[in-house]
């Protein structure tokens, strides 16, 4: 494996992702990052120079919608998704700001 | 301070675009909505779901544009910016990292020294993150998804200020652009417009940027001129201590008047930005653009110049009238229908004002109809009514936008223009006061002055104080 994932970038991963690994797990992301990190580097030996990236599939553009409303109360769908609710809001672990 | 410090401000401004739905879907952006009510699977970020652009923000973030002197990118794209939080409910943003709709602009401001240019180096457009509420009772947090998806302009500047004073020039300008196109309301109080302030110090000469902070939660012109002040003399002695400045995010506290830093485990970003799959590219044609540049109003400059050819009214009333777009159009709208514009601007600088800073409000609040303010102004010029009464009459239609004529009907507060009613009652109190009348004919001038206030007590207000001092004379 040509990329070694150290310890400090495997806790910054974990921070950015809001994930708690143990250190066994820990030790296997490392093993796992180290081989996407060897995948991306064989498809950057393919020479792409002069090549426009493609971020969309189909040659489609200009997709607009009028500003107009069209949708009613969701509230009681999108509540649905909230694990716990008070006061018709999702209720989540006490957050800065 | 041993030293001389020069202070490099840069401004981040968020402006919420004054469209009826979102920026993505179908749902509203009414204000004070019950908590989720305006929510979908696409603004809740529900897998499978398809944004599709709103054209009304393309054509506010370019209208936008055009007026600060923006380039245009005629080729545009969104772009995700990755982040977890409760806030964002599809765990990214949708913004504009790589080919952001406005570039490489300006604004003029004026400032002690005469204008100014501030460089704007790009706009884009954006989609605002949900509400938090902390919920003191059970110490958590709730959040209403509401404002996820309301569209905004991200309205970026080049570190071209010096000062706080610029730096409130450059927000002022922005916003009268802002609001003269009707893409915002831009109060600051209440989050349509919101400004972060990137900020660094350097010894006054060098060329190169000192370490700079970002500034947030600054909600008021107030707040952000002390914050400036505060976060300068911070990094000013942290150099003079000998240490330096750390590259961080600091929370503004207004009510204490002092930053903190935002714990880096917080702060801790990288975005991993990358191309939206489910947004097709937005591509700008020449008809499109004349089509904006077509519907630019005239801006404040412009209208400014047009007043002082068109209109016999005091450079500072220009001033005041067109601070506000919609103070300017109530202007012209009453003028149009026929009223003086000298008595219009009057209405407006006196009494109008006068109410407004009484129940702190801004112009934007006026409701009155021009309508009703030129019916006004025909009712105090025909003499219907004294000046008096059309300030009572003002109050109310302040308030409710009363239609003044018939305000006046019904309350009966014409004046009395019936000749013999008004002699009559002069007469009565000629009778009345007899050591009043002794005292004129005695050489006392000031006496009539009461014999008049009698008069008018007794025709409660509704006669003309200059016809009743006439007829006293006269009878006397």
């Amino acid at each position: 494996m040509a990329n070694i994932i150290t310890d400090e970038t495997i806790e910054y991963v974990g921070i950015l992702a809001k994930l708690e690994l143990s250190d066994q797990e820990k030790e296997q992301a490392k093993i796992d990052m180290g081989r996407m990190l060897d995948y991306i580097d064989k498809l950057n030996e393919l020479d792409t120079s002069g090549v426009e990236p493609m971020s969309h599939v189909f040659p489609v553009q200009n997709v607009f919608r009028e500003d107009v409303v069209t949708n009613g109360d969701g509230s009681a769908d999108t509540l649905k998704n909230a694990p716990e609710e008070k006061d018709r809001m999702f209720v989540v672990p006490k957050t800065f700001e | 301070m041993s030293k001389e410090y020069e202070t490099v401000i840069g401004l981040e401004v968020h402006v919420e675009l004054a469209a009826k739905t979102k920026i993505f879907c179908g749902c509203s952006t009414a204000f004070g909505g019950s908590p989720n009510a305006h929510t979908c699977p696409v603004c809740t970020g529900m897998p499978g779901s398809l944004p599709v652009l709103n054209k009304k923000v393309l054509e506010y973030a370019v209208a936008v544009g055009l007026a600060a002197n923006c380039e245009i990118t005629r080729y545009c794209k969104f772009d995700r910016k990755n982040y977890f939080y409760p806030d964002n409910p599809q765990n990214y943003q949708i913004s504009q990292l790589y080919l952001p709709i406005c570039r490489n602009g300006w604004v003029e401001i004026d400032t002690p020294d005469g204008p100014k240019k501030v460089g704007i180096h790009e706009i884009h457009m954006e989609e605002d993150a949900g509400k938090l509420i902390h919920d003191e009772w059970e110490d958590c947090t709730l959040v209403d998804y509401n404002r996820s998806g309301v569209p905004l302009i991200e309205i970026v500047s080049e570190p071209d200020m010096r000062s706080a004073d610029e730096v409130i020039a450059y927000l002022e300008k922005l916003r009268l652009i802002i609001q003269y196109l009707g893409a915002s309301d831009c109060k600051l109080q209440e989050g349509s417009m919101r400004a972060d302030v990137n900020l660094s110090v350097r010894e006054k000469g060098s060329e190169q940027l000192g370490t700079r902070t970002e500034m947030k939660n600054l909600n008021s012109f107030r707040a952000i001129a002390r914050a400036i002040e505060g976060e300068k003399n911070r990094q000013i002695d942290l150099l003079e201590a000998g240490e330096s400045v750390v590259q961080e995010t600091r929370r503004w506290d207004d009510g204490k008047e002092t930053s903190y830093a935002m714990r880096s485990k917080e702060d801790a970003q990288d975005y991993r930005y990358f191309p939206d799959p489910d947004l097709p590219p937005v591509s700008i044609s020449e008809e499109f653009l004349e089509e904006i540049r077509a519907r630019q109003p005239e801006f404040r400059t412009e209208k400014r110049k047009r007043y002082k050819e068109e209109f016999d009214i005091p450079d500072y009333d220009i001033e005041i009238i067109t601070g506000s777009k919609h103070m300017a159009d109530l202007f012209e709208a009453t003028v149009a229908l026929g009223a003086q514009p000298k008595k219009v601007s009057n209405w407006l600088m006196v009494e109008t004002l006068r109410i407004l800073k009484e129940q702190e409000l801004d112009p934007e609040d006026i409701r009155f109809s021009p309508e009703n303010l030129a019916k006004l102004i025909a009712l105090t010029e025909s003499r219907a009514i004294n000046s008096t009464v059309a300030k009572e009459v003002f109050e109310v239609m302040f308030r409710e936008n009363v239609d003044p004529e018939r305000y006046v009907e019904e309350k009966g507060l014409k004046m009395v223009s019936d000749e013999g009613a008004l002699r009559k009652t002069v007469e009565e109190v000629i009778a009345a006061n007899p050591q009043s009348v002794q005292d004129y004919r005695n050489g006392k001038e000031k006496a009539i002055g009461f014999l008049v206030g009698q008069t008018m007590k007794a025709m409660k207000g509704k006669a003309d104080p200059g016809s009743v001092n006439k007829l006293l004379k006269e009878l006397l």
